[in-house]
């Protein structure tokens, strides 16, 4: 069946049993060499899930396009057979963005890993899609300057990951998310046209599609080059570990330091369980006794660093640390910072199986939710280890469980969706930086109300009107929260009432 | 629900052209002004304000000078410098103007500081995005595409911006150079780790200024050199809100967006760089195609600013889009306003 008659709608998941799976490997084995299209079950393995490996799915096949023309022709083959396309980067996305579909190809862009230009003077990076995220920063440092947005997982996911799920990382409370710091996408659409959004200059005419672009987890086109924008690296850094006696303490001394007038290049906060399973892989020589730590970062020239780093000091002595150490050398503030970044490891290494949360939540609400998280551990019979940027109010409570012990893996999603639900309740959102995918699909109509998931759904159509692209993802219909909303009936009020209950 | 906003609603379901305005300071911009004036200024008021939490949400009626008035009183400030263009803008016409003033380069546009919206869409339906977290991926970010959209999607009720803590110290340097010469200087300035939160080069003068910690700024300005520049507040006023002596008269006002590294233009008149040379203001009667075929050479584009007659009007002040583009832009025009009447025409002629 040809995609012309299907059209994307807001109220039902799409069927896409009936497609021709012989005719569609046959039009993809035309336009890629052997090597670059995967369709044994072996050779799909690999790609059955990303970074959250709690849901997998084996697609039809895997498209591995080395160049535009390419990723052009398969997603027009694609579109002229009416096939899902999954776009995939590195797979390490945490909420099954890039988890296949059972009647899908999952394209990956991996292949694509030019850097295409690098130009200091202005101060841009035009890049293809499979360019790792400190692949960037890596060939900047020789002209001085870095791709600011730095997540964890920074040696291994994509640029083009980067912009799908608008990835932050530990610094972007000065620098910004990556809708911040990418100037330009080209962008293949679901009939194979090409478009550019944003440009090399301050911004482009129309409406600013690019922003709407990002963080779209690859339902509205795929992403063939990005430009962003690099920085220049500041002079010297240096960073403050301090420690709490009392959770409670340490978030009151994170809105203390805003209130200051500072905005430190980096304010994460770690509970104790965090730095206890930190500790002994990273040896970033936390203080395993305090109930929290916060890392708090200076960066600029040294006078600068100096001056912030007194005036942050102070602040944080005046809310009540018990213990303030500054890095001495860069050796020393790297260590701390690799404890933070190896929390999920760190987390995966102590425990089977871990689920990462990723909410976001006013500052000042972090005592409510630290209180509620320590309520449901003993609710569900399962540990959380609490890991936040905390600047920004991001939380990523890590919930270990065990997927080999029947039932914890259903503890731990009623888990997290508790999590999530409180998340939008105290004023904040379900996903802070991680997209919301497959995992949270549910817990969007908790945030959403029919009217705007219906905008979203339409937003969709306005880029991919058949609905091939990552269908399932990110926007839930409006007959999933019905189902779902049966389960969470607020005060007495049906939710999405113009839907007929099953 | 309040009476303004039903009052909003039973206007838009009348389902006639609506020209919505705040206090008409951007009446000159855009398109030619279509449709009963839809005032904003009744829906009024700071809906919340947290210093602590670094975001301000605020009726679509406020007015900046309010807004602003009310955060430097915590010493925070909106760091885009949106331009007012007269004395009772609002802060619901300053998101959709999208307009952002002199320290875009060094801390980002208006829409990146936009965290969330509510907005009346054409069927008379409150629609919320976003919201006022730093940090929020779930759905798509409808509140970013308010920014700019020339009230053509939606009437904006309500706005939630991050603030930012004022800096510490500034200070303005003033430097006697060519235009040739400030490009240069100007973007090798920005390759380097300077606070540097303005530029603007105009008649023989680069004018730059500092923001940052004291010992950054003291720094910077001998690394810099140049005359310290007394009552700078003033001058970076007067060149927010074009007061400055370059935009007097009615000559028509030409914006163009181009690279920072664009070298000096081809386009005779009078000229004025801000932005690292990102945003230059030209003078003159020029046609269109003229400015535009430039603008294709250097990959910029081009708007008439101000002073446009209302045939140019008709036709657009912006840049037409490449058709794939413009195809989505119609498609989502259909979705936020189905009947077309929200400002229609004020962006591009069929929008
Ligand atoms: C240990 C660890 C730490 C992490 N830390 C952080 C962190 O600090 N901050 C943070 O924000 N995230 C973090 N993440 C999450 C993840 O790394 C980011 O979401 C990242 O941007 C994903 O990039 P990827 O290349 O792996 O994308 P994938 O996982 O392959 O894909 C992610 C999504 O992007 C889409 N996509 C990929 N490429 C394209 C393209 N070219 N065009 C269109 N769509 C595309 C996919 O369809 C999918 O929806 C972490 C993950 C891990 C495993």
């Amino acid at each position: 069946m040809g995609s012309g008659q299907r059209q994307h709608s807001a109220e039902a998941e799409q069927d896409f049993s009936n497609i021709d799976r012989a005719g569609l490997l046959a039009a993809l084995a035309g336009i890629l060499p052997a090597s670059a299209l995967l369709a044994e079950r072996e050779d799909l393995k690999p790609y059955e899930c990303d970074g959250l490996s709690a849901y997998r799915e084996l697609p039809v096949a895997v498209a591995l396009p080395e160049n535009e023309a390419q990723v052009v022709a398969v997603i027009k083959a694609c579109h002229a057979a009416g096939v899902p396309i999954v776009a995939r980067g590195a797979g390490t996305g945490l909420s099954g963005g890039a988890l296949p579909h059972v009647n899908g190809v999952v394209l990956s862009l991996a292949k694509m890993k030019k850097i295409v230009r690098i130009d200091p003077v202005a101060c841009v990076a035009v890049v293809q899609p499979g360019v790792r995220n400190l692949a960037i920063s890596e060939a900047a440092a020789a002209h001085g300057l870095y791709y600011a947005p730095d997540p964890s997982s920074q040696i291994a996911c994509t640029i083009g990951g980067n912009v799908a799920e608008n990835s932050g990382g530990v610094h972007c409370l000065k620098y910004g998310l990556t809708v911040h710091n990418v100037l330009r996408a080209r962008v293949v659409l679901v009939d194979g046209e090409i478009i550019e959004l944003g440009n090399h200059g301050p911004d482009a005419p129309g409406y600013d599609l690019l922003a709407l672009f990002i963080g779209s987890e690859g339902l509205l086109g795929i992403v063939t080059e990005v430009t962003v924008k690099l920085c220049p690296k500041p002079q010297t850094a240096q960073c403050i570990m301090a420690s709490f006696d009392d959770v409670m303490k340490a978030g009151e001394a994170v809105a203390a330091v805003i209130a200051a007038g500072i905005i430190p290049a980096g304010l994460e906060m770690m509970d104790k369980p965090a730095t206890a399973a930190v500790e002994p892989f990273v040896k970033a020589g936390y203080d395993l006794n305090a109930e929290a730590i916060l890392l708090c970062e200076s960066d600029g020239t040294p006078d600068e660093v100096a001056e912030e780093i007194a005036r942050m000091s102070a602040v944080l002595q005046g809310s009540g640390a018990t213990e303030i150490r500054v890095s001495t050398s860069e050796a020393e503030r790297l260590k701390f910072w690799a404890g933070r970044k190896a929390a999920f490891p760190a987390a995966g290494r102590i425990s089977a199986d871990y689920y990462c949360m990723d909410g976001t939540i006013p500052r000042k609400r972090l005592g409510e939710m630290l209180t509620a998280i320590t309520g449901m551990e003993k609710k569900y019979g399962l540990r959380c280890i609490n890991v936040f940027h905390a600047g920004d109010g991001n939380l990523h409570p890590l919930i270990l469980y065990d997927a080999n012990i029947p039932g914890e893996l259903v503890r731990t999603e009623a888990f997290g969706a508790e999590i999530l639900k409180l998340s939008v309740d105290l004023g904040g959102t379900i996903t802070g930086e991680h997209g919301v995918g497959y995992e949270k699909i549910n817990s969007m109509c908790d945030q959403f109300a029919s009217d705007e998931l219906g905008v979203f759904h339409a937003v969709k159509a306005a880029f991919d009107p058949p609905g091939l692209l990552n269908p399932g993802k990110a926007i839930p219909t409006l007959h999933r929260c019905a189902e779902f909303g049966r389960m969470h009936v607020h005060g007495g009020q049906v939710k999405f009432p113009e839907l007929e209950r099953l | 629900m309040s009476n303004v906003v039903e009052d909003f609603r039973s206007r838009i379901l009348e389902k006639k052209p609506l020209r919505i305005r705040g206090s008409g300071s951007k009446d000159f911009y855009g398109g030619p002004l279509v449709g009963d004036v839809l005032e904003t200024r009744a829906h009024a008021g700071i809906v919340n304000y947290e210093p602590t939490e670094l975001v301000v949400t605020a009726k679509c009626g406020t007015s900046l000078a309010e807004i602003k008035s009310v955060l430097a009183a915590r010493r925070q400030f909106l760091p885009f410098e949106a331009p007012s263009f007269g004395d009772d803008a609002t802060i619901g016409g300053v998101l959709a103007a999208g307009l952002s003033g002199p320290r875009r380069m060094a801390v980002g546009s208006l829409r990146d500081f936009v965290l969330g919206t509510r907005i009346m869409d054409g069927s008379g339906r409150e629609l919320k995005f976003g919201g006022e977290v730093m940090k929020n991926v779930a759905g798509y970010d409808v509140s970013r595409l308010m920014a700019g959209s020339l009230g053509t999607l939606g009437l904006i009720l309500e706005v939630s911006l991050k603030v930012l803590p004022l800096p510490v110290a500034e200070s303005t340097l003033r430097l006697e150079m060519t235009q040739a010469d400030a490009l240069a200087v100007m973007n090798r300035w920005a390759g380097k780790p300077l606070p540097i939160s303005a530029t603007c080069w105009h008649d023989g003068l680069l004018t730059v200024r500092l923001s940052g910690a004291e010992a950054a700024v003291r720094a910077a300005q001998a690394t810099l050199g140049g005359e310290v520049l007394a009552d700078a507040d003033a001058f970076w006023d007067d060149l927010r809100e074009q007061r400055a002596a370059f935009f007097g008269g009615e000559t028509p006002l030409w914006r163009l967006a181009v690279p920072s590294v664009t070298p000096v233009l081809d386009l005779p008149g009078p000229i004025l760089l801000e932005w690292n040379g990102a945003q230059r203001w030209l003078r003159g009667e020029f046609q269109p195609s003229t400015v535009r075929e430039v603008m294709t050479t250097v990959g910029g584009h081009a708007r008439l600013f101000r002073g446009a007659s209302e045939a140019h009007r008709a036709v657009g002040v912006f840049r037409p889009l490449p058709p794939a583009i413009h195809a989505i832009h119609k498609r989502l025009k259909q979705v936020f306003d189905p009947y077309g009447m929200f400002n229609p025409g004020r962006m591009y002629s069929d929008l």
